[in-house]
C-alpha cells in the first residue's frame, strides 16, 4: 500500500552546513495492517512519515501509495491524492476559530465534496469517534483526547485508503493515549484503512501494531514482526526498547555470587506458553529450587508476550535438564552473562 | 456665550468636518485594506522557510514598506503631490487626500495584517496542505480566517492611526475635524472649539477600540 524506495532527505541548516535526516531508507506497509515506525527523538520518523504524503520532499528515493509515484507526480494530481492519504498529528490541527463541525465540514467543502453529502458526512464520522454531542462546541472547549477524536473525524471524512499518524498520542495521558489508540484499531479493522504510525512508545507498538521498524540516526536499523522484534531483537537500539519493558538490571555481584549455585536465565513466553506454570512444573519434576528474580507480562495485539529472569539453583546435571524441559515446553531459554 | 449660542455657531461646522472626517477614514481604509492584506499575505509567504520562499520579492517589499513608513504623513502629503494629481486628477479637497492617505496607511497595514499572519499555526496550515487543499483556499480559509482576532484588533490600531494623519488633511482643503481645531482653534484662537473637537475625537477614538476589542473577542473562540 505504502512503499518508500530509498528515500534520503537532507537539509541544510543555517550555517550551511547538511544535516542528514533520512539515510537510504525502504519501506514497505502492506494494505490493511499497522507499521509501526518507532525511534528516539531526532531519528528521522518525523521526517519519514511526512515523506509519506510529500509534506517533505525527499532529496532522492521514491514514494508509492497504492501503486502510483507520488514523487513523479504533477501538483494538481498530487493534491489530489493526498486527498486520499488522511493524516492525524500530535497538535492536532484544528481551526480555533471554528467549531466542531465546521473543522470537518470546511476541508470537505474546499475538496468539492458536494453540499448536501457535507452534513451526512460530519455526522456521520463524528458518531464513530464518538462525539455526535459536539457539533457546535469549539476546540478550546474539549479536550486533548477529544481534539484528536475530531482530527481523526477530519481525516475519516475524505475516505482515505491509507492514515498517518505522526506521535498523535505523544501530547496525550496515559488512558487517553488507550482510548485513542482503540480507535485506531477499530478503524483499522471496520474501514479497512491501512495504517501507519510513528511512535516513541512501546506501548503504541505492541497494542496495535502488526509491524514494526527501528528507526536510529535515520536509518531503519530493524524491522519485522512485532512479536519477533521483542522476543528477538537484535540490534542495541532494539534491545533498548525491549529491555525498557522488562527492566532487569542485576548488579554483577549479585549476577557472581547466585551463578556459584546455578544458572540465571531469561525465559521469553510467547502466546500459549505464557499461560502454562512451566517454572513451577520445574521445581516438581527435576531435584532444583527456583528464584524470580524479576518479571513481567504484557499483551501483544493478538497474544500475550512475557520475559521473566529466574536463578534456578541445583547440581547442574539437574539444572541442564530443567532447561531442556524448559525449552521443550516453547520456552525460548537465555543464559544471563555478566555485562 | 451660553451654550445653546455655541451650539447654534458650531453645530454646522463641526458636523460637516465629523462626515469629512468620516469620509476620508472609511473611503482610504477600504482602498488600505485591499492593498495591505494581499501585501501582508504576500509578505509571510515569501519569508525564508514559507512555502513561496523567494528573497527578491520579500525583501523588496520589505525595504519598500520601510521607505514609505519613514516619511511623516505631512511631507509625505507634499512629496507625492504630482502623483496624487496624476492618480485622482486633482491634489486638493477630500478627493485629494484619499491617495496620500492610502500611500501612508496601506503599508502601515501590510505590517500588521503579516503580524498577525504569523500567528497562526503553522501545524494547522501544513494539516490542509496534506488534506490536498489548493494554496490559495488555504490562504484565504485557514491562515486569514484563523487570524481574525489579530487582523481586527490591527485594523482598530490603522484606524485610529489614519484619524490622526486626517488631521492634516486640512493643508489641502480636504477639511475634517482636525482642520477645524487647528483653523478655528488656533490660528483664530477659539480655545473653546479646540476643546470641543478634541472631545469628540477622544469618544471617537475610544468607541472605535471598544467596537475593536469587542468584535476580536467574539471571533477569538480559545
Amino acid at each position: 500500500m505504502i512503499q518508500l524506495k530509498n528515500i534520503s532527505k537532507s537539509f541544510s541548516s543555517k550555517k550551511n552546513e547538511e544535516v542528514i535526516a533520512l539515510k537510504d531508507v525502504s519501506l514497505e506497509v502492506k494494505k490493511g495492517e499497522i507499521f509501526g515506525v518507532i525511534g528516539y527523538s531526532g531519528a528521522g520518523k518525523s521526517t519519514l512519515v511526512r515523506c509519506v504524503n510529500l509534506l517533505e520532499k525527499p532529496t532522492s528515493g521514491e514514494v508509492f501509495v497504492n501503486g502510483e509515484n507520488l514523487s513523479a507526480m504533477s501538483s494538481a494530481k498530487l493534491r489530489e491524492t493526498r486527498q486520499k492519504i488522511g493524516m492525524i498529528f500530535q497538535g492536532f490541527n484544528l481551526l480555533k476559530t471554528a467549531t466542531v463541525f465546521d473543522n470537518i465540514a470546511i476541508p470537505l467543502k474546499l475538496t468539492g465534496v458536494p453540499k448536501a453529502d457535507i452534513s451526512k458526512r460530519v455526522t456521520k464520522y463524528l458518531d464513530i469517534v464518538g462525539l455526535s454531542e459536539k457539533h457546535h462546541v469549539y476546540p478550546s472547549q474539549l479536550s486533548g483526547g477529544q481534539k484528536q477524536r475530531v482530527a481523526i473525524a477530519r481525516a475519516l471524512s475524505h475516505e482515505p485508503e491509507v492514515l498517518l499518524s505522526d506521535e498523535a498520542t505523544s501530547a496525550l495521558d496515559p488512558e487517553t493515549t488507550h482510548s485513542i489508540l482503540d480507535l485506531l484499531l477499530k478503524i483499522n479493522k471496520e474501514f479497512g484503512i491501512t495504517i501507519l504510525l510513528i511512535t516513541h512508545e512501546m506501548h503504541v507498538i505492541q497494542k496495535i501494531c502488526d509491524r514494526v521498524a527501528v528507526m536510529e540516526n535515520g536509518e531503519v536499523v530493524e524491522q519485522g514482526a512485532v512479536i519477533d522484534l521483542y522476543s528477538n531483537p537484535q540490534h542495541g537500539t532494539t534491545k533498548k526498547f525491549v529491555n525498557s519493558l522488562f527492566p532487569n538490571d542485576i548488579p554483577n555481584e549479585i549476577l557472581e555470587d547466585l551463578q556459584k549455585q546455578g544458572p540465571i536465565i531469561d525465559l521469553t513466553f510467547i502466546g500459549t506458553s505464557t499461560d502454562k506454570p512451566a517454572l513451577s512444573m520445574v521445581s516438581k519434576k527435576f531435584n532444583v529450587h527456583t528464584n524470580i528474580l524479576s518479571g513481567n507480562i504484557i499483551q501483544l495485539k493478538d497474544k500475550p508476550f512475557g520475559k521473566l529472569t529466574a536463578h534456578i539453583q541445583g547440581d547442574k546435571s539437574e539444572t541442564d535438564k530443567a532447561l531442556a524441559y524448559l525449552q521443550n515446553e516453547g520456552v525460548q531459554v537465555n543464559e544471563v552473562s555478566k555485562k | 456665550m451660553t451654550l445653546l449660542e455655541f451650539y447654534d455657531r458650531w453645530n454646522g461646522v463641526i458636523w460637516k468636518a465629523t462626515i469629512e472626517t468620516f469620509q476620508m477614514v472609511s473611503i482610504s481604509l477600504a482602498i488600505a485594506v485591499l492593498i495591505g492584506l494581499p501585501l501582508g499575505v504576500l509578505l509571510v509567504l515569501t519569508r525564508p522557510n514559507k512555502s513561496m520562499e523567494n528573497k527578491y520579492v520579500y525583501q523588496s517589499l520589505n525595504v519598500v514598506i520601510n521607505i514609505v513608513r519613514s516619511i511623516p504623513f505631512i511631507i509625505l502629503l507634499f512629496a507625492i503631490l504630482p502623483f496624487t494629481k496624476l492618480i485622482v486628477g486633482t491634489s486638493i479637497g477630500v478627493k485629494g487626500v484619499i491617495v496620500p492617505l492610502v500611500v501612508y496607511t496601506a503599508p502601515y497595514i501590510a505590517r500588521l495584517m503579516e503580524s498577525a499572519l504569523l500567528e497562526v499555526d503553522r501545524g494547522v496550515l501544513e494539516a490542509y496542505e496534506a488534506m490536498g487543499i489548493k494554496t490559495r483556499d488555504i490562504i484565504w480559509h485557514v491562515m486569514v480566517r484563523e487570524a481574525r482576532p489579530s487582523i481586527i484588533l490591527g485594523l482598530t490600531i490603522a484606524v485610529i492611526g489614519l484619524i490622526g494623519a486626517t488631521a492634516m488633511a486640512g493643508l489641502v482643503g480636504a477639511g475634517g475635524l482636525g482642520d477645524v481645531a487647528y483653523r478655528f482653534g488656533h490660528l483664530r484662537y477659539e480655545p473653546e472649539i479646540m476643546y470641543v473637537t478634541i472631545v469628540i475625537l477622544i469618544i471617537l477614538i475610544q468607541g472605535i477600540q471598544s467596537i475593536g476589542n469587542r468584535l476580536a473577542a467574539k471571533v477569538k473562540k480559545d
